[in-house]
């Protein structure tokens, strides 16, 4: 199934289609060759993208991700110097209210309860605003590292590749040391050496973790530099510039869009364990990882001698769907545009 | 090429990286604002200036940071990390003194990974499209979603709160090679190795899949031999190759995951004692525990490499 369809629509192959003018008047009926109006680039992009929406678990990725984004954005109102952007208030209190100082009946440690679907958090606050609250942090920080990790890779590894020789050997033995520690670690001594907060986060997975892009694009630049239409191109007098901005990039993007896809998810739970351990926001602060912290201490036995069970699943679950659900995009993305050959798609796993 | 050129070929390969790896490790280390002699400066406002200098030459850190990082290599290729700074203990003897906890876990949760994704996704691949196939990939990508340290929480108010199957607790240490260890070993061990077994699963039903389709099952289907041998014994064999291609990726993913799973489980290994160093910014701890983990996941690389190498050997000649 592969090989028909490689050799029908493979980028940059001459095509030839079977028949013999002198012999045969009427082509149309013996093939079903159509005219392809769309350049091939494009065309690539609109059949990944009907692949895409016809498989359902993508689909209900992208659903669930957009309600996420939208229930974090709408949690509670924004305000920009002063100017109101955002009035709307889904959750019921601000984050770092504690309820039990305006009302009494509230305790520290309440169970899920009607007012409070998700209960209170261990220090009086309403876990359900928190949990919705959170996810501005856990959303915002791996979409913008994941846009910035993946453009400085993109552009890394085509220079690497594209160039070749001794600059590539040079760029790539830094990826290659890189390589070597696990992005955690390296995270953790950048937040340990700037200290917590949100840009800090932001610093620590972007610093190095451009890495990966650049070791993916590199070697699919490697396999379109041999291609026909590049050398085409390059007999035609186009100049460097050009002929990386219009035919390598363009086809070196379906397994980066992979690994960025599969990546968000990774960087949350990353974003999320320094919070657990102490290392991410400051300690009050409504992400799903801090939260995770301040409950651990009590988990075994809260107040009362009940165990507080609502505090650590619900901002625990925040975290595993919205993950599930980028993976479940990233298999969807990896499948529609047939990416599966560079092994972008392998190996994303939790921290 | 010869495997041993192959081989020797790596090895050579892994020099520079290895440099390269000791010079991030002591920049990134030395970067941080603050070293640990501001801090006892910090506690005890009764040290003068000069004693403050006394004290940064006893630890090697008033030259230049050339001169620091060429003294720190000297000493680290002598198996000299220098010590603790807070208790003056030996880095290299705290470090191997954890070390064996922490192997622990890593073996335990490698183990656990293959004994779970093997078989699942043999099975998983034999039913393709099946409804034991779309349970067991639901499974398998859950298992890559899920934060391990949340993971740890939920077997912890699940097994020990809930069904009361482990104290939550371990009540005295034993020594590790306690049989009765094996019991406190098992949930931080399953924490540990669930992304990786949800990983090898994943790969190894694409690529058994993948291998199905390929002539050479054909041919040994046509000549008569049983289905079962030839999943289990020609199939499986070529799809183990890209778990091998996989196996590198996932040790790196167990060593920073031991990082959460040690403090989820209060498991005294190297990676509680490195957010302890982090936390105490202990530099000669950090850098060391740094350093090791480096070093070690090169290693990985580099007998996966080999392995490869050996199960596959058109790789021997690119």
């Amino acid at each position: 199934m592969t090989d028909t369809r490689n050799i029908s629509h493979g980028r940059g192959r001459i095509q030839i289609t079977g028949f013999d003018p002198e012999r045969v008047t009427e082509r149309e009926p013996l093939s079903d060759w159509t005219e392809d109006t769309q350049t091939g680039t494009q065309s690539r992009w609109r059949r990944g993208f009907k692949r895409f929406i016809r498989n359902r678990s993508a689909v209900l990725g992208v659903v669930i991700v957009v309600v996420m984004s939208l229930l974090a954005i709408f949690s509670r109102p924004i305000e920009v110097a002063g100017v109101m952007v955002q009035p709307f208030a889904i959750a019921p209190y601000d984050p770092t209210t504690i309820l039990y100082l305006e009302d009494p009946a509230v305790s520290v440690y309440d169970p899920p309860s009607w007012d409070h679907p998700m209960g209170i958090d261990g220090r009086g606050r309403d876990l359900f605003s928190r949990v919705l609250f959170g996810g501005r942090y856990s959303l915002s920080i791996g979409f913008v590292v994941v846009s910035l990790t993946a453009s400085v890779g993109l552009v890394y590894g085509g220079i690497s590749g594209y160039y070749g020789g001794w600059v590539d050997e040079i760029m790539m033995r830094i990826v290659d040391t890189i390589y070597a520690f696990p992005g955690l670690i390296l995270a953790l001594i950048i937040v340990a050496i700037l200290g917590g907060g949100y840009w800090q986060l932001v610093l620590a997975f972007s610093l190095f973790g451009w890495n990966g892009y650049a070791r993916v694009v590199r070697g699919e630049v490697l396999k379109i530099k041999q291609n026909e239409y590049v050398l085409a191109a390059k007999a035609l007098g186009a100049r460097d510039r050009s002929v990386i901005f219009r035919h390598i990039i363009p086809n070196a993007m379906p397994p980066l869009l992979v690994l960025a896809s599969l990546s968000i998810g990774t960087v949350v739970i990353g974003v999320a364990a320094l919070g657990f351990l102490g290392l991410g926001m400051d300690s009050g602060t409504a992400e799903w990882g801090t939260m995770l912290d301040a409950t651990r201490e009590t988990l075994i036995q809260g107040p009362e001698g009940q165990i507080p069970w609502w505090a650590t699943i619900y901002p625990g679950m925040a975290i595993f769907i919205f993950v599930m659900s980028m993976n479940m995009i990233g298999d969807g993305v990896n499948d529609a545009l047939d990416a599966q050959e560079t092994g972008a798609g392998e190996g994303a796993g939790g921290v | 090429m010869s495997l041993r050129r192959f081989i020797l070929k790596r090895i050579l390969a892994i020099i520079p990286i290895l440099f390269g790896v000791s010079v991030i490790t002591f920049a990134l280390v030395h970067l941080t604002p603050g070293d640990p002699i501001d801090q006892v400066v910090g506690l005890n406002p009764d040290i003068t200036a000069s004693e403050e200098a006394q004290l940064r030459a006893r630890y090697g850190l008033d030259g230049p940071v050339w001169q620091q990082y060429l003294t720190w290599i000297e000493n680290v290729l002598r198996g000299d990390f220098g010590t603790v700074i807070s208790n003056g203990r030996s880095v290299s003897a705290v470090v191997l003194a954890r070390l064996p906890e922490t192997i622990a876990l890593g073996l335990f949760g490698w183990a656990f990974a293959l004994i779970i994704a093997i078989p699942t996704g043999i099975y998983a691949a034999v039913n393709k499209d099946q409804f034991g196939d779309t349970v067991s990939r639901f499974i398998a990508l859950s298992g890559i979603s899920i934060p391990n340290f949340w993971l740890g929480l939920i077997l912890i108010l699940v097994m020990a709160l809930w069904l009361d199957l482990w104290p939550v607790l371990a009540p005295n240490r034993l020594p590790l090679y306690h049989p009765d260890m094996l019991w406190f070993l098992i949930l931080p061990g399953v924490t540990i190795g669930t992304a990786a077994a949800a990983s090898i699963m994943r790969v190894m039903r694409t690529s058994m899949a993948e291998e199905m389709n390929k002539e050479y099952v054909t041919a040994a289907r046509a000549k008569g031999l049983p289905e079962r041998q030839v999943v289990l014994k020609h199939v499986l064999r070529n799809s183990l190759i890209s778990v091998v291609t996989l196996a590198a990726t996932l040790t790196a993913g167990i060593v920073s995951g031991s990082v959460v799973v040690e403090v989820v489980f209060n498991w005294p290994g190297l990676g509680r004692e490195f957010i302890d160093a982090i936390n105490g910014r202990e530099i000669n701890m950090i850098m060391a525990i740094t350093l090791f983990t480096g070093v070690f996941i090169i290693l990985a690389n580099l007998v996966a490499d080999i392995l490869y190498a050996v199960l596959d050997p058109r790789i021997r000649y690119d």
